[in-house]
């Protein structure tokens, strides 16, 4: 398939992997921010190519994982009543909220749909006039135009019975979050690719200029990934700490002007709650003003209190790039994909996953 | 989830009002409709990126092209750095 096959290109990747090894002289630790990304470097058996020098950890860059207990409970309890569709991407399904997951409320009759885009929805509320069709609106930044979007067009269409249950996030403010924090070890960033189609690259200049920390934005597939951990590698060796752009197929460095305007005409930056990794200030996404009518918490009155995470998951230091999925005693045993305790193992993103399906050799010695 | 792939546009529906505008896109021969209105500039033929139903980037093909070009032209300009210092 065209600008997907040739990114896969083993010869290709080979030669990325020996120019890599032949420029790293010295130790170094990259994290990778999106989950996409994750998925990838252990699916195709990139962290093992890599010089032993070069350790990857995996950030927070997976909407599932960070989706806080108390936001899954608020969709839980929404999909819970009789005059509501919940729609939601399938992946939401199996995130352990503080008693219950949508899947449960699902199977004990309650109207919960996965969808594929939340443009979908609007044809559910057309066709159920009788009822509120509730999309869970979760997501980073590529996902928040998406789901602006289906608010915009809900109004032009003078859809009333029409609200979202937003619970996006915003991957700058994190990853300052997880720069700062003293005892992280990163020494450059592969920005998630495509975040940066959406956002562009502005956001990240300051980020790179204050931690002295390299940044290269980055593709999914094994070819873009390799180079841009040759680019990163290659800056760190240098002591450089520029921010690059790998993915230039598709990002620009202003982003896509048109979708930020969709964000902003529906979302105002809000606080958030991360899983794991706890409150981050203006990190994330709520519906504005103007379209409260479409915030599913103002219409249904959502005031449920904020619940508990789950101690025994160790997920915020894994997505703190602190610590590796099989340092957590849970792995494997009493945490699997088909019971995950937490939701980096429920998500084929979520670094607990991906390590558990595609189990990485070199990470299976010593802890 | 973050999921985004490319596609090419076999045909564009243009709407009165553009946050409408849709088009069919091929995904290796798959298609699926597909919401335009976040790249105003795309037309039929050219590959775009989409996440849950909606073009989010047009594929710009020169740069799509240089990833492959990548590994020569940074070994020429180390190659060429080398010669300007042995000239010093
Ligand atoms: S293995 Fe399970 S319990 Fe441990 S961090 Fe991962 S999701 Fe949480």
């Amino acid at each position: 398939m065209k600008y997907l096959s040739e990114y896969r290109d083993p010869e290709l990747a080979e030669e990325f992997i020996k120019e890599i090894h032949r420029i790293t002289t010295k130790p170094w630790t990259l994290m990778e921010i999106c989950g996409g990304q994750t998925h990838s470097l252990v699916k195709n058996g990139i962290l093992e190519m890599l010089p032993d020098k070069i350790t990857m950890v995996h950030g927070p860059g997976c909407p599932v994982c960070v989706t806080s207990v108390s936001v899954i409970d608020e969709a839980v309890y929404l999909a819970q009543q009789p005059n509501i569709i919940l729609c939601s991407f399938g992946d939401m399904l199996r995130v352990p909220g503080s008693n219950k997951n949508l899947l449960e409320i699902k199977a004990a009759g309650g109207d919960v749909r996965i969808l594929y885009s939340p443009l979908e929805a609007l044809t559910i509320a057309k066709e159920n006039p009788d009822k509120e069709i509730v999309f869970f609106a979760v997501g980073f930044e590529t996902t928040a135009p998406a789901n602006a979007l289906s608010v915009v067009q809900a109004s032009k269409m003078g859809i009333t019975n029409y609200s979202i249950l937003a619970s996006h996030v915003l991957v700058p403010p994190a990853m300052e979050a997880i720069i700062s924090d003293t005892e992280n070890k990163i020494d450059a960033f592969l920005a998630a690719g495509h975040v940066c189609t959406i956002m562009g690259m502005e956001e990240y200049y300051p980020v790179a200029e204050k931690y002295k920390t390299p940044l290269v934005v980055t593709g999914f597939e094994p070819v873009d990934l390799l180079q841009g951990i040759l680019m990163a590698v290659h800056q760190l060796e240098k002591g450089e700490y520029k921010v690059e752009n790998q993915y230039a197929r598709y990002v620009h460095r202003e982003g896509n002007k048109m979708a930020q305007e969709t964000i902003h005409q529906v979302f105002t930056v809000s606080d958030r709650i991360w899983r794991g990794i706890g409150l981050i200030p203006q990190s994330g996404y709520e519906v504005n003003e103007a379209y409260k009518n479409y915030n599913a918490r103002l219409k249904f009155k959502l005031d449920l209190p904020v619940a508990e995470e789950n101690a025994a998951c160790i997920s915020g230091d894994i997505m703190k790039g602190l610590k590796k999925p099989r340092q957590c005693p849970n792995f494997g045993n009493i945490c699997k994909p088909e019971h995950p305790l937490g939701a980096p193992m429920v998500s084929s993103e979520g670094a607990c996953a991906a390590y558990y399906h595609y189990a990485p050799v070199k990470e299976l010695v010593p802890l | 989830m973050c999921l985004a792939i490319p596609g090419k546009i076999l045909s564009v529906s243009n709407q009165l009002d553009e946050t409408f505008r849709f088009g069919k896109v091929s995904f290796g021969g798959i298609v699926k409709e597909v919401n335009l209105c976040m790249v105003p500039e795309a037309e039929i033929g050219n590959y775009v990126l989409v996440h849950v139903g909606v073009a989010i980037s047009v594929v710009d093909e020169e740069e799509a092209n240089k990833v492959f070009s990548y590994l020569k032209e940074m070994g020429e300009v180390e190659e060429l750095k080398e010669k300007q210092f042995s000239t010093l």
